[in-house]
């Protein structure tokens, strides 16, 4: 076997020479790939890099000019203080009651939302009754809105439903505002399901709310994750309207977050910052990895069949 | 007693008229058929005896009762759709309890239906799948044996083979023939397929535009075609329409149909009435003669073609010989190696199953 491999490789005919340079040059390819893969991959992480590594550094050792080097020594001081006792201008909290009222505010309205965009969706494609493309396009139309554009009718709907500035006054701005994104991922999910199946079970003798929850919502899994994924990120992220219709003590996690940051008595504490900022981004980072499997087959399925 | 009764029912869409005034009465273990291409309203009329349309005139009465006004469910009524429309999230057992469960069986019973819908349909080992883990024909099962434990008074079928394979499609045509011997229910089946309506029906509605053009059992609609277009829609290859001279020698009626390149050939023996031949004598018809109506001239046959074969296409028990007559192209089915292309052949005409039909109308001449 051994004098057969060392005939083999000393007898190089030229097609043999070709192969290696072949195999030579899909190497290097992959290597140029590979290499510039992980060199974009270390780009993009580079700024998570440095929160998390700043939020773990002293505050001296930062002023002292290690920026994105690896901490001399790790401490989780700066997490706790972010937590539980920064100051945001009026109070020296931390960020502890803000995350717990963004909670309160995004699991009900990302429900109601989700919710409500259900059954407007299998209303519009099951039970359609005149009109119900109009009211489609008006729906859809509510996706290009832009969220300054409905400030101020907000603020006045509030004001007359005596919820300005409270938690359930966003709960609603954010479920109102939701409706018109997740009509639209309802709508095209049931469009792929077969109206017969809504004939059969009508002749089954099941009803509008029997049919949409023994038959439709089952189904419908893919795009309940997506539409819980797309208003969790879209309402815990918001700004805008916690910064509007909430002051003071009812602000969402953002809103906090911006006082913290902004308000600075003696030295800024980058670390701090930092570790708020990274606790602020947490639970959509936890919602993605957890279900991020679902939002891109759920995406799918409704983009190709819709 | 379940019997049904559409008497004049239509369906407007708007200004549309999608059927026209239909009526239909078949009696209890009657197998209805309504056949006719896309478009022609069948499904529509399915759809109006199941509730799921809307009736816009006339009534329909199961058993007896009017039902215009009842939704699905209080009709007494099961129906087979055309994509299975099994509930996809749902266990085949889950499937075919569902409506049960809706009525409020006791689970006992449910239990009790299932299993005698699911021995009768030899799917007991399925019950536990999904419908996403069966065949095509294994869900077709599934949703007949849905349709069972109703136990309605009327099955609806919604052209439920047409999404399987040729194959197959024949194993489940005699197995819903067998089920319907078995249950002796009375069944309406919606079908583009003609072979279907032949072989399952007891009565056949060939259907156009929203008319019921024939109404009568497979065979008379076969061999007595109402119209032109009944006679070209039932029967592979459809029967061959002649037009043709009609005289009267001798108080008989006697079709003259020219031949290309011979002397117009004389057909007598035909089957109307003395009153119908003294109207048409001297009028151009239509003849409409079936291609197994033709078969090689004998010695004593007395009714003769002379003609020219143009094509011949085998199929194996018989072949197709395609030849000129009358200004149209004929189809002849004949014994295998009977005849060749491009020969001239003699071919005998059972001129007793002849059907005349009106040339202006269309209609068949009695």
């Amino acid at each position: 076997m051994a004098t057969n491999a060392a005939s083999l490789a000393t007898s190089s005919t030229p097609l043999a020479t070709n192969a290696r340079s072949f195999r030579r040059q899909h190497r290097i390819g992959r290597a140029v790939i590979y290499g510039s893969l992980f060199f974009m991959a270390a780009f993009y992480l580079m700024p998570l890099w440095v929160m998390i590594t700043t939020s773990v550094k002293h505050l001296d050792e930062i002023y002292a000019g290690s920026f994105i080097g690896l901490p001399q020594q790790i401490s989780f001081d700066a997490w706790r203080t972010a937590w539980s006792e920064a100051c945001n201008g009026t109070a020296c909290k931390g960020l502890k009651p803000y995350f717990i009222n963004s909670l309160l505010l995004t699991i009900p309205a990302v429900i109601m939302s989700t919710g409500i965009g259900a059954i407007n969706g299998y209303v519009i494609t099951k039970w359609r009754f005149p009109g119900s493309n109009v009211i489609f396009g008006l729906l859809l139309f509510g996706c290009f809105l832009p969220f300054q554009a409905v400030i101020l009718p907000m603020a006045q709907t509030l004001g007359i439903l005596g919820l300005a500035g409270s938690l359930p006054g966003l709960v609603l701005v954010h479920t109102v505002y939701g409706i018109a994104f997740t009509t639209l991922f309802f709508r095209n999910y049931f469009v792929s399901i077969p109206d017969e199946l809504v004939r059969a079970a009508k002749i089954d003798g099941a009803g509008f709310i029997r049919i949409f929850v023994s038959i439709m919502l089952p189904a419908a899994l893919p795009i309940i994750v997506v539409s819980c994924i797309w208003q969790f990120t879209q309402i815990w992220n918001d700004y805008l309207f916690g910064a509007s219709f909430t002051a003071g003590e009812n602000a969402p996690i953002t809103v906090a977050l911006n006082n913290i940051v902004n308000v600075s008595m003696g030295r800024k504490e980058y670390n701090v910052d930092m570790a708020a900022a990274m606790i602020a981004a947490l639970p959509t980072l936890f919602v993605y990895v957890v279900a991020g499997r679902y939002f891109v087959r759920g995406l799918t399925a409704g983009a190709v069949k819709g | 007693m379940s019997t049904l009764e559409i008497d004049r029912a239509r369906k407007l869409y708007g200004e549309l008229e999608v059927l026209k005034e239909v009526s239909i009465s078949i009696g209890t273990g009657d197998f209805l058929v309504l056949l006719g291409p896309s478009g022609c309203g069948k499904s529509t009329l399915l759809n109006m005896i199941a509730g799921l349309e809307e009736i816009s005139g006339g009534e329909i009465r199961i058993a007896g009762k009017v039902v215009n006004d009842l939704s699905p469910k209080d009709r007494d009524i099961a129906m087979v759709f055309q994509s299975y429309a099994l509930y996809p999230t749902m266990t085949v057992r889950q499937n075919i309890e569902f409506g049960m469960k809706i009525r409020g069986v006791p689970q006992a019973e449910r239990d009790k239906a299932v299993k005698t819908a699911a021995d009768l349909l030899q799917m007991t080992h399925l019950l536990n799948r999904k419908p996403s883990q069966l065949s095509g024909g294994q869900r077709q099962r599934v949703a007949m044996g849905r349709a069972i434990v109703r136990q309605p008074k009327l099955f609806l079928f919604d052209e439920p083979l047409s999404n399987l394979d040729a194959k197959l499609r024949v194993d489940m045509r005699t197995e819903i023939k067998r089920l319907h011997a078995r249950l002796g229910t009375t069944i309406v089946y919606v079908t583009h397929d003609q072979i279907e309506a032949m072989t399952l029906a007891t009565r056949v509605a060939v259907m156009k535009d929203g008319v019921v053009q024939h109404l009568d059992d497979p065979q008379s609609v076969y061999d007595r075609p109402a119209n032109v277009y009944v006679a070209k829609f039932v029967g592979s290859p459809s029967m061959n329409i002649i037009p043709a001279k009609l005289e009267v020698k001798e108080g008989r009626a006697v079709a003259v149909i020219d031949i290309p390149g011979a002397a117009p050939t004389e057909l007598a023996g035909i089957p109307v009435s003395s009153q119908a031949a003294a109207k048409y004598a001297g009028r151009r018809v239509l003849v409409g003669i079936r291609p197994e109506l033709f078969s090689l001239a004998g010695a004593q046959s007395a009714q003769k073609l002379s003609v020219n074969i143009d094509v011949v296409e085998p199929t194996g028990p018989d072949t197709l010989a395609l030849f000129q007559a009358g200004g149209v192209e004929v189809t002849a089915r004949v014994p295998p190696r009977a005849v060749a292309a491009r020969t001239p052949a003699t071919l005998a005409v059972d001129t007793a199953k002849i059907v005349l039909f009106d040339a202006e109308t269309e209609q068949r001449i009695d």
